[in-house]
């Protein structure tokens, strides 16, 4: 009995031994060198793995930093310029600064602005509408308002508004990594430049229809008149196919176009309210009624 | 045993109202809207300016593309703008506006409606004659006829297969042709016979038409080389693919054309075209529209000009029903809805369809229950439960690898699924991705 257990034990020891001599050696030949760096970086990045960088997660992103020799053209919109000179610092490379940005919705077509022609029972996935027709309303620019963005959205920044029927973001979460950017059939959403105090001028509008028709189907559209690219000292405003849009690293938020556009189709978020202003022409046109 | 294709196919109620009505002229509108992209291909490329005077049946915009086709005007009159107009698509798209005065045709075209038979043409120039009229696939899919009849180098075609199954439910536009035009399409088999070099031609027609097989038959006994056959009712019978297995027993290769196996197919609408254009010199600028449903007043045939707005159509069928859900351009299982009825009829149109407020309603979409329906009735044999999830998680990779490209599109997973689920709307959605990582990986 004794001198079973015995034999038991010894045979299964040394079978353990060999099997550890030998896997040590095979573990030796087919050794992996990884740069330890790759580690480091890693977890310095934000772990979003959200692709906002244009690569496949944080680890392939934190792979390509330790192999790059400049940082041109790599940077984590997530993390920002606070991630990337830490980085820069890990790995003695000097870090490309970029304005950090947030996404805009350039749709304003709310339910009371543009109104529903049509009503649609189809999948609600704003892609598969896109492809079947215009849209619910007569504009065939603007926003679906089923929701592809908020899906796609891995920071909870995005929400649809019940009234209004437009997705909102919240430009405290929003990172800007492009995802609701890729994902808008439409093409609606926009990285802009983020001021101080999340301030915001831009067209709300993507419609290259002429005025008449995009006034038609929308109270907000912008309708191309040019007034806006004419007032503006800067240059920042460019027209293109009846549509005005604001370069947002030109703009010095001067607010000269927001009081010049006649549909209101240019919005401004995050400056103190204006002073009530007398409008002469309004009161004029009452006296001759 | 009559002939049918073999893989799925499902029996949705056919609902011909407009059957047996006879083929009415709908008078020329005020204006008309002539689209320039009435083909698959490219739009075609404009040729009047604003305040021309064109003429019945003259040329104003020529195709370009591969897959493009001429456009002629449908009226005559004044090119009052060219400017764009919501397709049935709803979306904006280029088109010549014509304001109609009077109706003088184009000189050369002959506009007695007496029977010609006499082929008086050699294949060239009958194609040469089918390429002026821009003729293209009048059952829907709009592919140019001419592309269709240059058979590709080292291929051969045998025979010929023509479409007279006109299996969507509602519409009759190819039945009422059959009947009233039947002498017209038996020439203008011969004259794609004659083009094509091939001397077997066989007409498929649903058993749900006798009048139509047995008038077509009758027709056929005097020709040669020239076969009717009754196929069991089963829809999505009227796809080329579907036809041509149920005909010939031949199965398009996945990816292939027909004329990979010996077939080239045309539907009767086109064959009637192409008699007029070669025989009577007459181009593409009218078609048969059938205007039904259950709400409409008086479900009819009419024959329309192309840039004809649809409202007047409808009119003409006793006006826009109370009830009315969905206008639908085509038939109920293939056709498009329609966001407005300001919409031209195009070379496609094969049919408006109103369908009332309580038929037109999609149900709640449901989990899938696993009890593959779709996959029993996919005539393709796909496996739609499949590909929409993966469409839905785009995995193209895989969506590829299952065949998503051979989708025909007929909608019967849709219909059949239990659980309601909008299947070839995640389908479509898969198919126009992978074939754009497909376009892309060409270049």
């Amino acid at each position: 009995m004794t001198t079973t257990i015995l034999y038991t034990i010894l045979s299964l020891s040394l079978l353990g031994t060999v099997a550890a001599i030998a896997l040590y050696f095979v573990a030796q030949r087919f050794k992996v060198f990884e740069d330890p760096r790759i580690d480091i970086v890693e977890a310095e990045l934000p772990a979003a793995n959200c692709g906002g960088c244009g690569y496949a997660g944080c680890r392939n992103f934190a792979e390509t930093l330790v192999k790059s020799v400049t940082f041109e053209g790599l940077y984590c919109p997530v993390g920002g310029n606070e991630t990337m000179s830490r980085i820069a610092g890990i790995l003695g490379r000097e870090a490309v600064k970029q304005d950090p940005r947030v996404a805009v919705l350039r749709c304003n077509g709310t339910c009371e602005n543009r109104p529903r022609t049509n009503r649609y029972d189809g999948a609600q996935s704003c892609t598969i509408a896109s492809a079947l027709y215009s849209g619910e309303t007569g504009c065939q620019y603007g926003c679906h308002g089923f929701g592809d963005c908020v899906v796609v959205c891995n920071f909870d920044a995005l929400h649809m508004d019940p009234v209004t029927g437009l997705p909102v973001v919240n430009d405290e979460k929003c990172t800007a990594c492009g995802a609701c950017v890729k994902a808008c059939p439409r093409n609606l959403f926009e990285l802009r430049k983020r001021w101080k105090g999340d301030k915001k001028i831009y067209v709300a509008c993507m419609n290259e229809d002429k005025g008449g028709v995009a006034k038609k189907n929308c109270a907000v559209a912008c309708i191309g008149c040019t007034k806006c690219f004419k007032v503006c000292p800067y240059e920042a405003i460019v027209m293109k196919n009846n549509l005005a849009f604001i370069d947002s690293d030109k703009c010095k938020l001067c607010r000269k176009c927001v009081t010049e556009c006649p549909t209101n189709s240019i919005i401004e978020v995050g400056f103190p309210v204006r002073k009530p202003k007398v409008d002469e022409q309004t009161s004029e046109s009452t006296v001759n009624i | 045993m009559l002939r049918t294709f073999h893989k799925g196919g499902i029996h949705p109620p056919e609902s011909k109202l407009s059957a047996h009505k006879p083929i009415q002229v709908l008078p020329v509108p005020g204006t008309v809207a002539i689209l320039l992209s009435q083909h698959m291909g490219a739009p075609a490329k404009v040729i009047v300016n604003k305040g021309d005077e064109v003429k019945t049946g003259q040329i104003i915009a020529r195709g370009e593309g591969f897959l493009s086709g001429n456009i002629h005007s449908s009226v005559s009159g004044k090119v009052s703008r060219i400017e764009e107009v919501q397709d049935v698509s709803g979306y904006r798209r280029q088109a010549v506006f014509i304001d109609v005065a009077g109706d003088e045709w184009e000189d050369g075209i002959n506009l007695d409606t007496n029977l010609d038979k006499e082929i008086r043409y050699d294949g060239p120039e009958i194609l040469k004659r089918i390429t002026e009229a821009g003729i293209v696939g009048m059952g829907g899919a709009t592919f140019p006829t001419h592309v269709k009849l240059t058979v590709p180098r080292g291929k051969k075609a045998e025979c010929l297969v023509i479409n007279g199954v006109e299996c969507e439910p509602y519409l009759t536009s190819d039945h009422a042709l059959m009947l009233e035009k039947g002498e017209e399409i038996m020439v203008g088999i011969q004259l794609l016979k004659k083009a094509l070099q091939v001397n077997k031609a066989y007409i498929g027609i649903e058993n749900n038409k006798p009048d139509a097989i047995e008038k077509m038959r009758d027709l056929a006994s005097a020709l040669d080389g020239i076969e009717v056959f009754a196929l069991q009712v089963k829809y999505p019978q009227g796809g080329e693919k579907q036809l041509i297995k149920a005909i010939t027993g031949r199965e398009v290769p996945s990816g292939g054309l027909p004329v990979d196996v010996g077939v080239v197919a045309f539907n009767v609408g086109t064959v009637f075209a192409v008699y007029e254009a070669v025989q009577k010199n007459k181009p593409l600028i009218d078609r048969i529209v059938t205007v039904t449903g259950k709400a409409v007043k008086n479900p009819s045939n009419f024959i329309a000009r192309i840039g004809t707005s649809i409202s007047d159509l409808i009119e003409a069928a006793g006006g826009m029903p109370e009830n009315a859900g969905k206008v639908i351009s085509g038939g109920p299982m293939m056709g498009k809805a329609l966001s407005g009825t300001n919409i031209p009829v195009v070379k496609g149109t094969s049919g408006i369809l109103i369908l009332a407020e309580e038929e037109s309603t999609r149900l709640k979409t449901q989990p899938c229950i696993r009890c593959a329906k779709c996959v029993t009735v996919c005539p393709m044999g796909l496996e739609p439960y499949l590909l929409m999830t993966l469409s839905e998680r785009s995995l193209f990779d895989r969506l590829e690898t299952e065949h998503v490209m051979d989708c025909i599109e007929c909608g019967s997973c849709s219909y059949t699924c239990p659980a309601s689920r909008p299947l070839l709307d995640f389908i479509r959605l898969g198919k126009s991705n992978v074939g754009k990582i497909i376009r892309t990986r060409k270049k």
